[in-house]
């Protein structure tokens, strides 16, 4: 089958059941997409499809295929950041980084989807993210951010 | 930001012409794009610079590498390290790249825990860094024949003013190549007004490779023909296979091999915990095939462990006296004259460290060589272990250091690393040992179960004046000490021995408990059971007496001054350091509680169902007070919205990154607070977040006030002494809350 991931087209002729997360990270060498549960219980795996979050470890590249994936690699546009990026930036987010790219893909789809999200909002939006090192106030704050931004 | 780009493209550009001896390292993430750091590292082998010394090389462009030999897990101790560094170089920041370092003894201690980076490192980083800036003025006075005294430096340059001449770091590396460094004890440090980026919020060296994904962790390790593992372990520990049939597992295309590893021989340390690996060419594939093995498992000794039950008879055994650690005044004479006697029973539970980044390791290993590459927090451990495993001097083993997805003390064991350098010899490929979420969760080295018995005194006016504190937990020394049935010294100095209330009888007394699991050290270790103990205890005498909490706090400690801990029947760790240097000084745990009541407004009364709880905890030489608001809504369901926390460390190094510790660690504590790991018939009962709880967003504080107290004293730890704090604070917020007392963990998230 034919896979887009960051606008380049990729043939894979292997397991059609084969979660976007170990095809993109152990057939693509896209790693920031990241293993935490493998049962879609903590986010780390966020990646887009055709511009929507879902959960990579969960998802087969069958659901993908004539679609597009967006990971973490290929959120900016070049050189020129995602809005919510720089606002990760500002606000210093990450610590150890290994959640932070499912935080932001999971930031964005909820951005596209809703501008100006009420703090509630991005609260009920983000809890299936877990960050073990507890950034989730700077988490919070940088959305806000970038929504202003954005608006 | 951008010149780190910039650099990562360089160095992706002259991957080519890499050395021979360096191909693997080169050669990771072989279609991603570069990190930084992998970028620094080819583009220092194609041109070497001058290395005066293991820290610093200076390149002929300008650029300066600094050598971080402590392991980065979100502390950002690449950059604090690299900060103590620069500085004193005066380095400009724009122009340093950090390199990670190998596992290797001339670095000095390279084992990221307890909370010491800083507090090891901060005079000999510095004079590292100054050493080499002496050295650069030495070769600028040598190149103008002017005395060196009139050489001075700012931002790479060196000046004379005099003359007006200048030459860049880079325009004096042969020249300074022909001279001897100065030497690092005699150099001149800085006055801390000169100090550029020490105490600043110089933002993490690593966060464009973060927000870009390039980043690479133990987890992201790719090697040219690479296998991967994933390994069944036996669920109890030191059980074996029984009967295994793997034709299922091997018939799945992909698969390359089936693996049984030998189990470990007590004491468990840092040994593989044994069972069948799976070895497929890619992690779903194997996955995949270890879910269709079908083994027998032989359970062994630790079959018929019931946490639950084992909570009980450590129950029984705080209701006897046990064996002093400490002693003060006659504490039964007091207890037996007080007018009122308070007593109670803490439990609390196993826990895991649920790293976001489960275990990981990459390893390559020949009959007299092992390269392995692994998110660990001890390299050296790692490199000692492996060679242990192989049968190799440590010095044909090389260790590099990945970036960690979270450490919190479970990348402090090295069987992960073992295990991939086992199948990497039995497979004779690059092997990659991946960790499932279940591996982790139920193959943890568990935090400790424990059970505390409290007993106080009061006189008529409300004062306590005997305390009788019994802790009972089986020890971390179980893991290295099969026989260790008693708590180790540093574990009593954690919350227990160096209780700092002035109280004239007191007695703290430990007992006896088995170990049954691989028990190891989480983020803040003890601490974490003494602290909720005591501290939930302070705020039930606080009532008993009927004082408010915070001032009661107050007066258990007393005045200010040094708690001396002479002569213990155990004697006092002190976390490693002097107590003339490090003293228990009530007066700085006095102040955090003082300005955290300050910031948070403690007296302003709290709408209805909201409330506050207070508690404190000097812990790895470094003082903390935090106020837990808890919200509790008529469905008994409860939100945290505010913590306030004040931190005492010393001379901090990152502003900003110890703020972001004291968020993360408040974060952890509230997630110690409401996890639990349980166990029957020897098995850890949780296997992944839907039942091993951690603190989402929904549960963490909705706002965290973080105040850092302004000191030149010497720097203590920040890592782990946020942590201790917040569970009693949280359940002293809900007892006045609810009015319900929360002496059972976890914290039930309906009340
Ligand atoms: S790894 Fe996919 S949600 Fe956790
Ligand atoms: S930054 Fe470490 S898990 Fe989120």
């Amino acid at each position: 089958m034919k896979l887009n991931v960051n606008g380049e087209s990729h043939q894979f002729d292997g397991d059609p059941a084969m979660p976007i997360l170990w095809f993109v990270r152990d057939m693509l060498g896209f790693t920031g997409t990241k293993f935490g549960c493998g049962m879609a219980l903590c986010g780390a795996c966020t990646v887009h499809v055709d511009g929507a979050a879902v959960r990579a470890c969960t998802t087969p590249v069958s659901f993908a295929e004539n679609k597009r994936i967006t990971t973490i690699e290929g959120l900016a546009k070049g050189d020129e950041l995602h809005p919510l990026q720089k606002a990760w930036q500002q606000h210093n987010v990450p610590q150890c980084g290994y959640c932070q790219s499912g935080q932001i893909m999971q930031a964005a789809a909820l951005l596209a989807k809703n501008a100006s999200p009420a703090d509630d909002e991005i609260v009920s939006a983000m809890s299936g993210n877990i960050c073990r090192c507890g950034t989730y106030t700077r988490i919070h704050a940088a959305i806000k951010t970038a929504a202003e931004e954005l608006s | 930001m951008s010149a780190t780009r910039e650099l990562s493209r360089r160095g992706f550009l002259r991957m080519g012409a890499a050395a021979g001896g360096l191909v693997f390292t080169l050669q990771l993430l072989p279609f991603g794009q570069r990190s930084a750091a992998a970028a620094a590292e080819a583009a220092a082998a194609v041109l070497p610079g001058l290395s005066p010394n293991l820290f610093v090389e200076l390149q002929r462009d300008g650029g300066v590498i600094i050598t971080c030999h402590r392991s980065e897990m979100g502390q950002q101790t690449r950059t604090s390290m690299a900060q103590l560094v620069a500085d004193e170089l005066e380095a400009d920041w724009a122009r340093v790249v950090v390199r990670q370092a190998p596992g290797d003894p001339k670095y000095g201690d390279q084992n990221t825990d307890g909370s010491k980076s800083v507090r090891l490192n901060f005079t000999r980083l510095r004079q590292a860094g100054a050493s080499v800036r002496q050295l650069l003025h030495l070769a600028a006075a040598d190149t103008w024949q002017v005395p060196v005294a009139e050489c001075s430096s700012e931002l790479g340059v060196v000046y004379h003013r005099a003359s007006g001449r200048q030459l860049g770091y880079g325009e004096l590396v042969d020249r300074a190549a022909a001279l001897p460094l100065p030497e690092p004890a005699s150099a001149t440090l800085k006055t801390r007004d000169q100090w550029r980026y020490i105490g600043k919020a110089v933002a993490s060296v690593d966060l464009d490779d973060v927000l870009h994904g390039t980043a690479r962790f133990g987890m992201d390790v790719q090697l040219p023909g690479m296998l991967v593992a994933v390994i069944a372990r036996p669920p109890v520990v030191f059980g074996r296979v029984k009967s295994l049939d793997d034709k299922a597992a091997r018939a799945t295309p992909g698969v390359v091999d089936v693996i049984q590893l030998d189990p470990p021989s007590p004491p468990v340390a840092f040994k593989a915990l044994g069972g069948v690996a799976v070895i497929a060419d890619n992690t779903w594939t194997a996955l995949q095939a270890r879910g269709k093995l079908e083994i027998d498992w032989l359970d062994g000794d630790n079959g018929d462990y019931d946490s639950g039950q084992f909570m009980e008879s450590m129950v029984a055994t705080v209701g006897k006296p046990g064996t002093v650690v400490r002693a003060q005044g006659d504490v039964d004479r007091a207890l037996a004259g007080a007018t009122k006697t308070v007593e109670a029973v803490y439990r609390a539970p196993h826990l895991a460290h649920a790293t976001m980044e489960p275990p990981a390791a990459t390893a390559v290993v020949t009959a007299a060589s092992a390269e392995v590459w692994a998110c660990t927090q001890n390299p050296q451990a790692a490199r000692s272990s492996v060679a242990e495993a192989l049968g190799l001097k440590p010095e044909q083993v090389v260790v590099h250091v990945t970036l960690l997805g979270g450490g919190f003390g479970r990348k402090s064991k090295q069987d992960f690393v073992v295990e991939a350098a086992l199948l990497a010899r039995a497979t004779g490929k690059p092997v990659k040992v991946v960790w499932s979420r279940e591996d982790d969760i139920q193959h943890d080295y568990y935090h400790t179960i424990s059970a505390q018995y409290l007993k106080a005194g009061l006189d008529a006016e409300g004062k306590t004046i005997g305390w009788l504190q019994r802790t009972v937990f089986p020890s971390i020394g179980s893991t290295f000490n099969a026989g260790q049935v008693s708590p180790l010294d540093f574990e009593l100095g954690m919350g227990a021995q160096d209780n700092p209330f002035a109280i004239d009888n007191l007695r703290i007394e430990k007992g006896e408990a088995k170990a049954y699991t691989r028990i190891g050290w989480l983020r803040s270790v003890i601490n974490i059971l003494h602290t909720f103990s005591a501290q939930s205890f302070a705020c039930e005498l606080a009532q008993a007496a009927g004082a408010d909490p915070k001032d009661y706090l107050l007066q258990l400690i007393g005045p200010a001054r040094t708690v001396e801990l002479p002569d213990l029947p155990v004697k006092y760790a002190n976390y490693g350091a002097a107590q003339a240097e490090y003293p228990i000084d009530t007066g700085r745990l006095r102040h955090v509680i003082e300005t955290v009541a300050e910031r948070s407004d403690w007296n302003r009364k709290r709408k209805q169902g909201r409330a506050l709880g207070i508690a404190a905890h000097r812990s790895f030489l470094s003082y903390v007070a935090t106020v837990v608001e808890v919200e509790v809504k008529a469905d008994g369901s409860w939100i945290i919205p505010s913590v306030h926390t004040v931190i005492d460390a010393g001379t901090v190094v990152n502003t900003d990154h110890v703020t972001a510790q004291c968020e993360g660690g408040t974060v952890f504590g509230v997630s110690c607070a409401i996890g639990a790991i349980s166990f029957r018939e020897g098995r850890a009962q949780q296997s992944n977040f839907h039942d091993y709880r951690v603190a989402r967003m929904s549960q963490a504080p909705r706002m965290i006030d973080v105040h850092i107290v302004p000191s030149s004293a010497p720097p203590a730890g920040v890592g782990e002494p946020p942590t201790p704090p917040v569970a009693p604070a949280l359940c002293n917020a809900i007892q006045v809350a609810t009015g319900k007392r929360i002496r059972d963990l976890p914290v039930p998230l309906r009340l």
